[in-house]
């Protein structure tokens, strides 16, 4: 049997490969796939918790889980195209019209 | 789940999703992530959660990752143009996130499981878990599940609004 503390590190270690893409990487789409990866670093960690507590709990927060990052990658490529089609760049560090 | 198979899809899992987050070309990181998605199904099928992995494969891996292969295609963003793919601030991320791994892997073993709850593996076993959670989701989640719906719906009217043309 595989301990929890397992899932745990590796729970942990998936949440910061997606910080560390989403702090680095310059393209929008490149930052949206980080944001993926922790949430499912997140959802990783609630399925293996509600198993070792024999709970339904964590199942639950994970369905809701995947139906909020549906609705908010929806949003933020919607933006994305937006953005893009506006002539602006799909690159964060060149989006600085409202820099002062 | 046998140790064996846990160090394949954990080391798979994150050799993957390193891959892609350093990955130059987007199609190739979306693939990379749709990849490791599978692993992760997977691993919650070895966690006892059936209905959870059906809905990674076919929502995550099926619906949103397809979305983002098609917002690149329609942006046609094959390369990322300008050459680097980092931003130049890239040593503070890379330092925010060994300091926070250092820092949860600390604090990690100071986790403690709570009491315990009533569904066992057995338990679900018998009464399959795609049942037992939608009798769980209709129940004492109706309220959660009736705002996750509104939530969908605004992300719809919000996604036609932002990305529609104005002229049509």
């Amino acid at each position: 049997m595989v301990p929890v503390q397992w899932y745990v590190w590796l729970g942990l270690a998936l949440f910061m490969v997606g910080v560390f893409g989403f702090l680095t990487r310059r393209s929008i789409i490149m930052m949206f796939l980080s944001i993926e990866i922790m949430l499912n670093a997140v959802n990783l960690l609630f399925v293996a918790f509600a198993h070792f507590l024999n709970d339904l709990r964590g199942h639950m927060m994970v369905i809701f889980i995947i139906t909020v990052a549906a609705a908010e990658a929806a949003m933020g490529l919607a933006i994305l195209v937006s953005v893009v089609r506006n002539r602006l760049s799909a690159h964060v560090d060149e989006i600085k019209q409202m820099k002062g | 789940m046998n140790p064996i198979v846990f160090g394949y899809l954990a080391a798979a899992i994150l050799l993957l999703s390193l891959l892609a987050v350093t990955n130059k070309n987007p199609v190739h990181a979306i693939l990379l992530v749709i990849v490791m998605f599978f692993h992760m199904a997977v691993m919650y099928i070895g966690l006892g959660a059936e209905f959870l992995a059906a809905v990674q494969v076919i929502v995550y891996a099926g619906a949103i990752l397809v979305l983002f292969l098609f917002v690149v295609f329609v942006l046609n963003i094959r390369e990322e143009t300008g050459g680097e793919r980092f931003s130049s601030v890239w040593p503070f991320g890379l330092s925010i996130a060994t300091g926070l791994l250092l820092l949860a892997v600390i604090l990690s073993g100071k986790v403690r499981l709570g009491a315990m709850g009533p569904y066992t593996p057995q338990v679900i076993a018998a009464e399959t878990h795609t049942k037992i959670l939608g009798r769980v989701l209709y129940t004492d989640y109706i309220l959660p599940f009736e705002i996750s719906s509104l939530i969908l719906l605004v992300a719809v009217v919000g996604a036609i609004t932002l990305a529609g043309r104005e002229d049509r």
